[in-house]
């Protein structure tokens, strides 16, 4: 400010003052833009898909009655059209119900079994020496370089009737008729754990990583075996990165749509299946956005329980 | 005032008494990590009750020694007996052994009481008989009203008492301490110094204490091990080793000395004569040394050993002229640093017994510097 003017100093200054009384400060506006963001490609589209899941069906462009309709001249003369039948129709029909259920099902032990899988393979990378470490990493890392339905598609070829599984047994002279994988509960499952193992491994990996060691050491010091240690210690410190894997697992699982659609049977009801139909195949605006919204509730359980237990931690760790 | 430990230990000297069997017995263990030796052919005997303090810098060796008795690490080469025990290939998880770690390593999730339980709860005694034990232990401790706090609730001082409490609970024959005091503040250090002690006392276990502060040795142990590069350097009690540092690094490493580099003149069974070139007379010793006379020798006087006077002393020998270079008051005593006719500085402490006795002394004047035949330590180097 050395070189300008005292008149642009002043100004400066006044304008700052004017600022700091409407309650902006620099701080304020680091925080907004991140609460900008969120309004802006979060919240806005929240309330639009709330919107449209309170409207009627009617076939137009776009496929749904607006909520608000100017009937008059004058500004009081509306009409509101607010219509929670969707809402009941989710309920009253029990595909829904069954679809929720059996994607809260398929995601849970998805979920479960990632669990098993991931935690062994992040302790083993954290535990690896810190030059191995890397290229551990990038190796759960690199999957994501392809597409998802790329991978997906990989599957296939893999789990058909006559894909690479079933024709090495074959030739192998193991069996003798394919075994049928492609289109089972299984495929889903195993599509699930395959393509969302990585967002399990790295919050564990995290974890585990900065676990302090010596605590191991005084267990075993205390005479406690190596197991028991593994369980007394190791894994109760691993909680906040077991629960992080899993939140990343199954809310996306729960919702998972690709997968079930292309390894799954064409029967499978999944609630991102139903949403699919409902939206492209039926062309039911408002009955999908409410299955969407539904969705969402029944996911804001876990989340905000998580974010507890976060909270939680954060202050329980120093 | 020093801890009773010393005093009562000082009494019993099992070190000088040849049918006691050692307790912890170190036979010429090495300690190789790739190239680098942390533990160079150390042989040690430890015996019961002591409180045996490992001294040295970082990087000694002193921790990885310690290591190898709670059996994290296994001995590239020697053998190490507790009670008699080989205990080679014996995990840590086994051993009759308990430390208290640097880091305190306490367990975050669990709270004082589980802490401290934690090592009953593994060999399976029952509940009343944990929570009993725990009680008591953590009243040793003076713990006993945050039972139900996690770590991190506890300030520094408490931690370290729930790390003690938590390594004695088994009643280990051994004890092993890495730093235990080296996170405390001086004040909470001091204090916890005497207490560790009489917990030590009461209990009769053995410890033995890793340190780098030497004020630390002093005050806590029995005996002091020095060590350097991986080998023990010296074992005495603290008054030997500071009295009589055999080794031109110990005694530059436990409190301060002033080394002086001088010929043999004069060696006989019951004194020597060093003539040294930064003095204007030769050192006498009051007792023989065993060295080859004209060698090169190096000769140790304490600072708190040197007198100081305005007057040029009587005799020909122990004393020199210098010019006070510099005077630090430390409260207690004071330091002169005096600068010789040969450049070389010398360090003198003085108690501070009168409150304004300094002013006799000042910078630019010139002093005698004498001392007691009794006072230099003949060092090899």
């Amino acid at each position: 400010m050395s070189g300008a003017s005292p008149t642009l100093t002043a100004l400066s200054r006044w304008i700052h003052a004017l600022l700091l009384r409407c309650g902006l400060r620099g701080r304020t506006a680091v925080i907004g833009v991140p609460y900008l963001w969120l309004v802006l490609f979060f919240l806005a589209p929240f309330v639009i898909v709330l919107k449209i899941s309170f409207s009627e069906t009617q076939i137009a462009m776009p496929p749904y009655q607006p909520l608000v309709q100017w009937v008059g001249e004058r500004l009081a003369d509306i009409r509101l059209h607010i219509n929670p039948g969707n809402y009941f129709y989710l309920w009253e029909d029990s595909l829904y119900l069954r679809a929720f259920l059996n994607s809260l099902k398929v995601a849970t032990i998805s979920t479960f079994f990632a669990l098993l899988i991931a935690y062994p393979l992040a302790y083993a990378i954290a535990r690896a020496k810190p030059a191995a470490r890397t290229i551990l990493l990038m190796m759960v890392v690199l999957p994501f370089w392809t597409s998802l339905l790329l991978r997906v598609y990989a599957w296939i070829g893999i789990l058909k009737n006559n894909g690479l599984i079933n024709n090495l047994l074959i030739w192998l002279g193991v069996i003798d008729q394919p075994i049928v994988m492609l289109q089972t509960n299984f495929a889903v499952y195993l599509g699930i754990v395959y393509s969302y193992l990585p967002f399990m491994i790295m919050p564990l990996y995290a974890n585990l990583e900065k676990m302090d060691l010596t605590l191991l050491e005084a267990a075993a010091d205390l005479g406690c075996r190596p197991f028991r240690a593994f369980v007394h210690i190791t894994v109760p410190l691993s909680r906040p990165g077991i629960r992080a894997g899993c939140m990343l697992v199954f809310i996306p699982a729960v919702g998972e749509y690709v997968i079930p659609a292309l390894l799954g049977p064409p029967d499978s009801l999944m609630i991102g299946k139903v949403l699919w139909t409902e939206f492209f195949n039926n062309r039911d605006w408002p009955v999908a956005s409410a299955v969407a919204i539904a969705l969402l509730l029944i996911l804001v359980a876990p989340i905000v329980y998580l974010q507890r237990a976060q909270a939680r931690d954060a202050t329980g760790a120093s | 005032m020093a801890p009773s430990a010393t005093e009562s230990a000082g009494k019993r000297e099992p070190w000088n008494t040849p049918q006691e069997q050692p307790y912890v017995r170190i036979e010429g263990v090495t300690k190789r990590f790739n190239d680098f030796v942390a533990v160079n052919d150390v042989s040690l005997d430890i015996y019961r009750g002591e409180l045996f303090c490992l001294l040295g810098g970082s990087g000694c060796g002193k921790t990885t020694l310690l290591r190898m008795l709670a059996g994290f690490e296994e001995p590239s080469a020697g053998k190490i007996y507790i009670d008699g025990l080989d205990m080679n290939g014996i995990p840590p998880y086994e051993r009759p052994v308990n430390m208290m770690f640097q880091s305190y390593a306490l367990f975050p999730h669990m709270t004082v009481e589980q802490n401290v339980a934690f090592g009953l709860k593994m060999e399976h005694r029952s509940a009343s008989e944990i929570s009993d034990r725990v009680a008591a232990m953590l009243k040793l401790v003076k713990l006993g009203e945050f039972i139900k706090r996690k770590p991190h609730q506890l300030s520094g001082g408490q931690r370290q008492r729930v790390a003690l409490a938590r390594a004695l609970i088994k009643q280990p024959k051994l004890l092993l301490l890495d730093e235990p005091l080296g996170a405390l503040d001086k004040k909470l250090r001091e204090h916890t110094q005497f207490e560790l002690v009489n917990i030590q006392e009461q209990l009769g276990v053995t410890f033995v204490v890793v340190t780098h502060d030497q004020e630390e040795a002093m005050t806590l142990s029995t005996r002091i091990g020095v060590m350097d590069h991986g080998r023990i350097v010296q074992v005495g009690t603290p008054k030997d080793i500071y009295e009589f540092p055999n080794n031109k690094l110990v005694a530059e490493f436990i409190g301060s000395v002033n080394l002086f580099s001088g010929r043999l003149i004069e060696d006989e069974p019951d004194h020597v004569r060093i003539s040294c070139d930064e003095l204007d007379t030769p050192i006498f010793v009051d007792h023989g040394i065993s060295s080859a006379p004209q060698a090169q020798l190096w000769v140790a006087v304490r600072p708190e050993k040197i007198q100081l006077s305005v007057d040029a002393p009587q005799g020909t020998q122990n004393w020199t002229r210098g010019v006070v270079q510099d005077v630090a008051y430390m409260g207690d005593t004071s330091v002169f640093l005096i600068r010789l006719a040969s450049g070389r500085i010398v360090r003198v402490t003085r108690p501070n017994t009168l409150r304004h006795d300094d002013a006799q002394l000042t910078w630019d004047q010139t002093v005698y510097l004498q001392w007691h035949a009794s006072s230099p330590v003949v060092v090899g180097s």
